[in-house]
């Protein structure tokens, strides 16, 4: 243990520790505003680079930034001296001279941590205004982001985010000095590189510098048209993540609120992804046991292991990044695309009204949906089935915007047909959650034998990669899950080597699965916010009186109505997608 | 073999080199084979002798006679005059300024008798492509001896004996940073030769590496056995071309040799070089920016600790020395720790390199013992302002450095007092200035620099100097307040408090030494609005006198905006809306009649 002093007090900090920390545990805030720790993840981004935390250390020449330096024995720090206090108000002020003053209508406005730390600090005025220069780009619209960077201060979080823990390599720091800022490289669009939308950059940005494309005013718009019928789906992840933008605890399930809010906003139909995921089971999984069966019959041509495909951001890293397996992946479609492709058919069929008058919205923790709603692939004579896609973020402030007091709504009930969802479909929305439904539903259609435990605990929690083995009656089935981009990557490159054993694997872009989404309501560095959601997730499988997708009685009624069976020529043209090679995005230098 | 009576040394620095070097070489070549001479005399490209200014330079061996401004057709008279008759060329000697008493010419002239050239010892003597002429002046003697009788920690007891010290501008004990890369123990470390100059003015590393890359070579691979790495990086920058040139032909000659590679001098020590590019980033001298920049990865520097010599290259310690430092090691070993100590102040021993740029006569490379004085630099050895102007201040260390007045200039050059000057050694730049020089756009001038040389990653040098340098652009243009004095002088203390790496800390010093030394200047331009040097554009006007103007029309046809009105043979006048300062009627007037104010 090392002694320490800071601000008077003595402290004993372990070896390693930086001053930062050392000073949290003993109850001193030092204010940070490009650190960024995400225990959960295994991240801790110090640049100390926007130099708010610089504390005094005897004996020591300039000041030091708390953030990263270490603790040394015998040291005196002070963290809120007159030449600390000066240092910080001036720093805070060049930043702000550098940073656009329109916070009155900015996206992140009361959101965004710069404000926070310049109200902290007690910023009353931005010198140099008279003379000086912003720096600014042009701003890069992309399906699902945009980059505004002349509101970047140069955190460099996006870049720990992308390149660290996605391992995508699409952002870095570009240009010196006052003009540095970080983009794809040679300052092409987003849309051009690498960027697979997966949204932590957007997740973890301080300010509006990267923000999601906002479909708010578009969905008003809409809603009011009666030439149009306007349905919703909303995503397993949203539930367990939406009250948190009105103040309810993390891990809060809204499920029946949210349903009620939908329904207040206008919305014809308020159905529910969940159904669609039930589906996707049905599609993938049969998919997985075909393979699955053949290989187990020792045919050689069937590659295996099969992955799961209802990321999208997933689905764009392999599309760039590892384009010699574009075949292991199950060809099922996500469930939001098999949500749409079943509403405008089946359900627009039943209501007796044409595609281009139906308008499916989807409600996603997620960015890189708004993405795969545009794909070509996902659309029928240029009309798309889904038609834009909302997130979690975008609907907790329209809910606000129509003045709905959310905590006050009473519960409420998805519509049939596309309403209704087995626990297997719930938990989609986690890190593990694909796989386990999958299996809930593979075992009993493989062995004839109904499971007696649905839980499959070896397959959950939030270590990167986890592996488990299911006794498949007598075959032992290796099941292989990663999420994160970085750690798909681990599984991927050992694929690629031919060392992989597993049968399947799922793959979730983003840190815990859908959870924690993009498009989810910020965490602020608190990652432990998202145990709790994953938790809610599983508190609503428990709930649920089906448990297995293949139990759920209106998909069972869609395939004796319109579908046939699983992997029929109908469902293929509707439910199954093909992938494209994006190799040519890399650069390589 | 014949033995050579004389030898044409002839500059081939880069310098030198774009001065028609080939020309003169060819013709001297000519003429010594058109008088039978090939045998008894040598001729051979070496590089930078220094005087950069006055090149291209000849230099006769052993005369020790040195011409300048040689041009190609003087390559017959010094054939027929000196080679032949033994009758040194006078017009073609270099001769002290006027400015300068009691002048002398050639090897006796101050240029030369003042500096101790050991950095530098075999630049312009030897020619650096072939190493033979190297180890004729015993090179790899010193790798021999260390490998043959030293133990490793002998060696950097050598090092640090002598007192030397990083010349790449922060001055780092070198024995000291051996020792802490050799104490921590790992499989795989490397030494790396940091050839990233990127002062502006400054060129004593490239002029080492053309001029006698082997010692850059030796000193490595000493540095190498020293700490325990088999591996040497050189990080040059691309805009060297020539250095690179040598330092590869060197690189390879050495390995042929037997200098480097496996069992180096059949002791069992393996020691490679490597040569990586660097695309001219000034903060790439920072040597964890240079490592980034090595790895791949953007160059801009993070914390330290940890320092290089713990985790450096690819994670592994790493040594990073200046090519100025490395170029001293071997002598250093050879001569002994004592008689480097012997040379130098207290705190600071041997030599440095300076190189003299600005409103000086002898612009050029110099090598001169630590604690002499500016005076002696400047008017000896720098041979004095040009054009008999009024010394005014010389910045030294470069856009982190400050500048230094007339008041200082008897003060011992060495690392302490000039900082304690507020200034700094850096890697050796020495920018002259004189009264025409404009000390608040001076200070412009580095801000500019480091604005476009910041990495941009912490807040205070990618915002702080950009603010620095409009505060000082709006102070230039004559709409500065009394109060900006202020804001510049805060902004600076909590830059230069707070940045991340040196460059962001000493940038704000030319800013802090001018205040500090020429704050009328600053209040000239502010409350006067006037720019005392008559730098400033802004602040300038352009008028006729009347008295004089003959009504010629020459500078109404000279202005390209047409502010000069006027009928032939009548008083002209210039319209201040429209001037936009270019000069072009001050040039053309031939009656005097233009004055600037």
């Amino acid at each position: 243990m090392i002694n320490l002093t800071i601000d008077n007090k003595k402290i004993k900090a372990e070896e390693g520790t930086t001053i930062y920390k050392a000073a949290k545990m003993a109850g001193i805030d030092i204010p940070v505003l490009c650190y960024m720790d995400l225990h959960d993840l295994n991240i801790e981004h110090k640049p100390a680079g926007c130099r708010i935390c610089v504390v005094e250390v005897e004996g020591r020449k300039n000041l030091a930034p708390s953030c990263s330096t270490e603790v040394t024995e015998g040291m005196v720090v002070h963290t809120h001296t007159l030449r600390v206090l000066n240092a910080r108000r001036i720093v805070m002020e060049l930043i702000l001279s550098d940073h656009p003053k329109e916070c009155l209508v900015c996206p992140k406005s009361g959101n965004c941590d710069l404000q926070k730390i310049a109200i902290k600090l007690g910023i009353r005025d931005i010198p140099y205004q008279e003379i000086s220069e912003i720096s600014t780009y042009r701003t890069d619209f992309s399906p699902s982001i945009i980059r505004n960077m002349d509101k970047c201060i140069m955190c460099r979080r996006c870049e720990t985010m992308c390149n660290e823990l996605q391992t995508v390599g699409a952002l870095s720091a570009i240009n010196r000095g006052f003009m540095s800022v970080v983009a794809p490289a040679f300052e092409m669009d987003l849309e051009d590189s690498v960027c697979t939308y997966c949204g932590q950059c957007v997740a973890v940005c301080p300010t509006a510098a990267l923000t999601e494309v906002d479909h708010t005013n578009r969905l008003i718009r809409d809603l009011s048209n009666p030439s149009k019928t306007v349905i919703v789906q909303t995503a397993p992840a949203v539930r367990a993540a939406l009250g948190e933008e009105f103040g309810l605890e993390p891990g809060t399930l809204v499920t029946g609120k949210m349903v009620s809010a939908l329904r207040n906003l206008g919305f014809k139909y308020v159905f529910d992804t969940d159904f669609a995921a039930d589906l996707t089971i049905m599609e993938e999984g049969t998919e997985m046991l075909e393979r699955l069966s053949k290989h187990l019959q020792g045919d050689t041509s069937v590659k295996l292991p099969i992955l799961t495909s209802c990321c999208p951001g997933w689905v764009n890293f392999f599309e760039s990044q590892f384009t010699d397996l574009l075949d292991i992946p199950s060809t099922a479609k996500s469930p939001q695309q098999m949500f749409g492709a079943i509403a405008k058919s089946y359900f627009a069929s039943k209501i007796n009204i044409s595609r281009k008058d139906l308008i499916v919205v989807s409600i996603m923790p997620c960015l890189a949906k708004k993405y795969e709603c545009q794909r070509d692939e996902f659309k029928v004579d240029g009309n798309p089935d889904v038609d834009y896609s909302i997130s979690t973020r975008e609907l907790a402030n329209l809910i606000k915007r129509a003045n709905i007091d959310f905590i006050s709504l009473s519960d409420d009930d998805f519509d049939a047909p596309l309403g209704e969802s087995s626990g297997a479909a719930v938990i989609f929305g986690t890190t593990g959650g694909v796989i386990e439904a999958a299996i809930r539903t593979a075992y009993e259609l493989y062995t004839g034998k109904s499971l007696e435990k649905f839980d499959f605990r070896e397959l959950r929690g939030m270590e990167g990669i986890r592996q488990a083995t299911i006794d498949f009656d007598g075959t032992p089935i290796h099941i292989g899950i990663a999420h994160g981009l970085g750690k798909a990557r681990e599984l991927l490159e050992g694929i690629r080597k031919g060392e992989s054993r597993f049968h399947a694997i799922e793959i979730m872009a983003c840190p815990g699965g859908c959870i924690g989404g993009g498009g989810q309501p910020l965490h602020h560095g608190k990652t432990e916010i998202l145990k709790k959601r994953m938790e809610a997730i599983y508190r609503e499988d428990q709930s649920k009186t089906i448990r297995k997708s293949h139990e759920n009685p209106y998909i069972i009624r869609l395939y004796e109505e319109f579908l046939g069976k699983p992997m029929s020529e109908k469902a293929h043209r509707l439910l199954h997608t093909h992938y494209v090679d994006k190799s040519k995005k890399i650069i390589y230098i | 073999m014949t033995v050579k009576k004389k030898h044409i040394l002839v500059c081939n620095g880069t310098s030198c080199q774009n001065v028609a070097h080939d020309e003169i070489f060819n013709n001297l070549k000519k003429e010594l084979q058109n008088h039978g001479l090939e045998e008894s005399a040598g001729l051979v490209r070496t590089a930078c002798f220094g005087l950069c200014e006055k090149g291209p330079v000849i230099e006769i061996f052993p005369d020790k006679v040195f011409y300048v401004q040689v041009k190609p057709e003087d390559a017959k008279e010094i054939v027929e005059e000196h080679i032949i008759r033994g009758k040194p060329v006078k017009r073609l000697l270099y001769n002290e300024p006027e400015t300068i008493s009691g002048k002398e010419s050639g090897e006796k002239a101050r240029f030369k008798r003042k500096q101790i050239r050991i950095a530098l010892r075999n630049c312009g003597v030897i020619d650096p492509e072939n190493i033979e002429e190297y180890i004729s002046r015993y090179g790899y003697e010193a790798l021999g001896r260390v490998l043959d009788e030293m133990t490793p920690s002998d060696t950097i007891r050598i090092i640090k004996d002598s007192g030397l010290r990083g010349r790449g501008g922060a001055g780092f004990p070198t024995g000291l940073k051996w020792e802490l890369a050799r104490n921590n123990q790992n499989d795989q470390k490397y030494v790396v030769c940091n050839a990233d100059e990127g002062d502006p003015g400054a060129f004593m590393d490239r002029s080492i590496l053309e001029g006698d890359p082997h010692s850059v070579i030796e000193a490595m691979a000493i540095c190498g056995y020293c700490i325990g790495a088999g591996k040497g990086l050189v990080y040059i920058r691309a805009e060297y071309p020539l250095a690179i040139e040598r330092l590869k032909i060197a690189i390879n000659q050495a390995k042929e040799f037997g200098f480097l590679g496996r069992n180096i001098l059949d002791s069992d020590f393996h020691f490679d070089i490597e040569i990586r590019y660097g695309a001219g980033a000034f903060v790439c001298g920072e040597e964890t920016a240079l490592i980034h920049s090595m790895e791949g990865g953007r160059g801009e520097p993070t914390l330290k600790p940890p320092f290089p010599a713990q985790s450096g290259y690819l994670g592994k310690p790493t040594n990073v020395n200046n090519v100025e430092t490395f170029a001293n090691v071997p002598v250093i070993i050879l001569k002994g720790a004592k008689w480097f100590s012997s040379i130098g102040t207290e705190k600071s021993k041997g030599t440095k390199v300076f190189a003299l740029a600005g409103k000086i006569n002898n612009v050029g490379l110099i090598e001169v013992p630590m604690g002499i004085t500016l005076r002696e630099v400047i008017f000896e050895i720098g041979g004095g302002i040009r054009n008999g102007k009024k010394f005014k201040a010389v910045q030294t260390g470069g856009p982190s450095g400050g500048c230094l007045t007339g008041k200082h200039l008897d003060l011992p050059i060495d690392y302490e007092t000039l900082v304690a000057a507020g200034s700094m050694m850096g890697s050796g730049g020495m920018i002259v200035m004189d009264e025409d020089d404009c000390m608040v756009d001076f200070a412009k001038f580095f801000l500019d620099f480091t604005v476009e040389e910041s990495c941009g990653k912490c807040t205070p040098c990618r915002i702080g100097n950009k603010r620095l340098n409009e505060l000082l652009d709006k102070i230039c243009k004559g709409n500065g307040a009394m109060e900006d004095i202020e804001r510049l002088y805060n902004l600076s203390i909590v830059i230069k408090d707070t940045a991340l790496c040196g460059l962001g800390q000493s940038s704000p010093n030319p800013v802090l030494a001018t205040l500090n030394h020429f704050r009328n200047e600053y209040e000239a331009h502010i409350i006067d609005k006037k720019c005392p040097a008559g730098v400033c554009k802004a602040l300038m006007t352009y008028e006729i006198v009347e008295e004089n103007c003959v009504g010629c029309t020459a500078c109404a046809r000279a202005c390209p905006v047409g502010a000069i009105t006027g009928e032939r043979k009548e008083v002209h006048r210039i319209d201040p809306r429209l001037c936009i300062k270019c000069g072009a009627c001050l040039e053309k007037c031939k009656f005097n009649a233009v004055i600037v104010n």
